[in-house]
């Protein structure tokens, strides 16, 4: 029998850069704050999942989940890490979700945390490349960015999507980030920004990517009897879907698509009961500002190509259609990669709770999360309900 | 006991040789790139190595302008996904165009395969088919 499984409390540091800031004060800061959230004790965690991509890396660390909640006084229980590339946390979600929902756990603490900011661009972006095909792809010199760069071209030759559109993201997402404080970028561009910006991977300039980003999230999860000790505002859980794909682009019938994506989401609607235009706001991962366009095809909010009118025409918005990204998104939020997949499900239970302040989504009952991880070979979807 | 042959280590042999070779399965006839160890198509588990005609055409591209380490000194250049003749894709750097121009790189333009050297190893290429 399956359980029903609540978000309890959520934390989040502010994203962007901490100058010599390790990932277990990160981790702490977000962690007390969930907790605090919550109204647990630390004693009452059972166990707990941590999401993240590069610490080994970049930080010369491994071994990071029982490191970090050593850091908060945590001993005894288990601490898994959990990696799939930039959906690292979005993996432990799931694995927090299936520890709760099986009826194992009663109390379990999900992170996502990393540590980017304090090295050079050039060791980050060989780091972030690890996440594609190393001998095939990475070898030839692709690049994190050039992986979407690939996807961009063949979705502009297919659809005729251009680089207003693409820009256009990175303009909305921004303009949300406004009105959110944990944010890594307070600053409104226009498409202008975007299109004059220096080129990273052409046809992709600096504007249409998300930033280099330190930051954690922490969410605590908890059954359903337990929630209710806690919390007249439990969040729920209602679908944890995860899939995978090649890991190499060249394998892949159609470069405009995340297979994987398609997948979770046809799974996480069917769990859920409910269809794309039950959604009232997403959180997707627009780790560059096509995958936010091909993200909105995946999901379902319009048809396979329109995705880029579905952005010009401000469907997207707040006070849109279907609001995404009212974060700002990994563009403007920040993305430090390990941690967004845990930061997703903060904001869809901020908008839940309707504690989002002026990014507020009037009377949104039902969220969702898209975390793509590297090359799209990982992707979870989650959907909530208050 | 007997040698296991490991295929992946053998396709860059071939490349370090600047030979491009990829595997046909023995039970269905296709075409496999990169190696794998079973055929997606059948199921089968037996290959051989054969030479491929080095001849496809440009299905997507991109120009890095800002490289990994390791090829810092080789940008901007452009990296593609091929379409090869005998069905599968690879991902390759495209030689012979201006990187500073990708207006003028077209997708669909055929190319031949050639050799690059970089980051100390000889890298699969594809040059336009002139």
């Amino acid at each position: 029998m399956k359980r029903k499984v609540a978000v309890i409390g959520v934390g989040l540091t502010k994203f962007g850069k901490h100058p010599k800031v390790s990932s277990r004060e990160l981790f702490a800061e977000a962690a007390f704050k969930a907790i605090e959230d919550a109204g647990i004790d630390l004693k009452d965690i059972e166990e707990a999942f941590v999401g993240s991509f590069l610490p080994d890396v970049l930080e010369h660390q491994g071994h990071i989940a029982p490191l970090v909640i050593d850091y908060i006084g945590l001993t005894g229980i288990p601490a898994t890490h959990t990696e799939g590339a930039c959906a690292s946390s979005g993996a432990a979600v799931r694995m927090g979700y299936i520890s709760i929902a099986s009826g194992l756990r009663d109390i379990v603490l999900v992170a996502g945390v990393e540590k980017m900011t304090d090295f050079p661009t050039s060791d980050v972006t060989e780091a972030l490349a690890l996440a594609s095909d190393d001998l095939f792809e990475a070898a030839e010199g692709l690049t994190f960015p050039g992986v979407f760069a690939l996807m961009a071209k063949a979705h502009m030759d297919k659809y005729g999507t251009t680089e207003e559109q693409m820009a256009a993201v990175a303009v909305k997402n921004h303009r949300n980030a406004l009105f959110n404080p944990y944010a890594q970028f307070h600053k409104e561009i226009t498409i202008e920004t975007v299109l004059n910006s220096r080129v990273i991977a052409w046809p992709l300039k600096l504007f249409d990517c998300s930033p280099i980003s330190d930051g954690a999230a922490v969410i605590i999860l908890a059954s359903e009897d337990v929630a209710k000790k806690y919390t007249d505002t439990p969040v729920w859980i209602t679908a944890s879907a995860q899939a995978s794909d090649t890991i190499a682009l060249c394998e892949r019938e159609d470069l405009t698509t995340f297979k994987a994506a398609r997948i979770a989401a046809e799974q996480a609607y069917k769990m859920a009961g409910v269809e794309p235009k039950d959604v009232d706001v997403a959180e997707v991962h627009d780790c560059f500002t096509i995958a936010e366009i091909i993200a909105y095809e995946d999901l379902g909010f319009c048809k396979k190509g329109e995705g880029g009118k579905l952005i010009e025409e401000g469907e997207t918005e707040i006070g849109g259609r279907i609001p995404v990204n009212t974060s700002g998104g990994l563009k403007a939020k920040g993305h430090p990669v390990g941690a967004t997949g845990v930061a997703q499900i903060v904001e869809v239970v901020h908008q839940l709770r309707g504690e989002a302040g002026k990014r507020q989504v009037d009377g949104a009952e039902i969220g969702l999360t898209h975390n793509v991880g590297g090359t799209g070979a990982t992707v979870t979807v989650h959907i909530l309900r208050r | 006991m007997e040698e296991v042959e490991r295929l992946v280590k053998k396709y860059f042999e071939f490349v370090s040789e600047k030979k491009f070779m990829g595997l046909k399965c023995k039970s269905c006839g296709a075409y496999i790139l990169p190696p794998k160890s079973i055929c997606k198509k059948c199921g089968s588990k037996e290959f051989e190595w054969v030479e491929f005609s080095g001849k496809g055409s440009l299905h997507t591209f991109t120009v890095i302008h800002v490289a990994a380490k390791r090829f810092l000194n080789d940008a901007p250049f452009v990296v593609g996904v091929v379409q090869l003749e005998e069905g599968p894709r690879i991902m390759a750097r495209i030689v012979g165009v201006d990187p500073n121009k990708p207006e003028t790189i077209k997708t669909g333009m055929p190319l031949k395969v050639t050799f690059i050297e970089s980051d100390e190893k000889v890298l699969l290429a594809f040059e336009p088919e002139k």
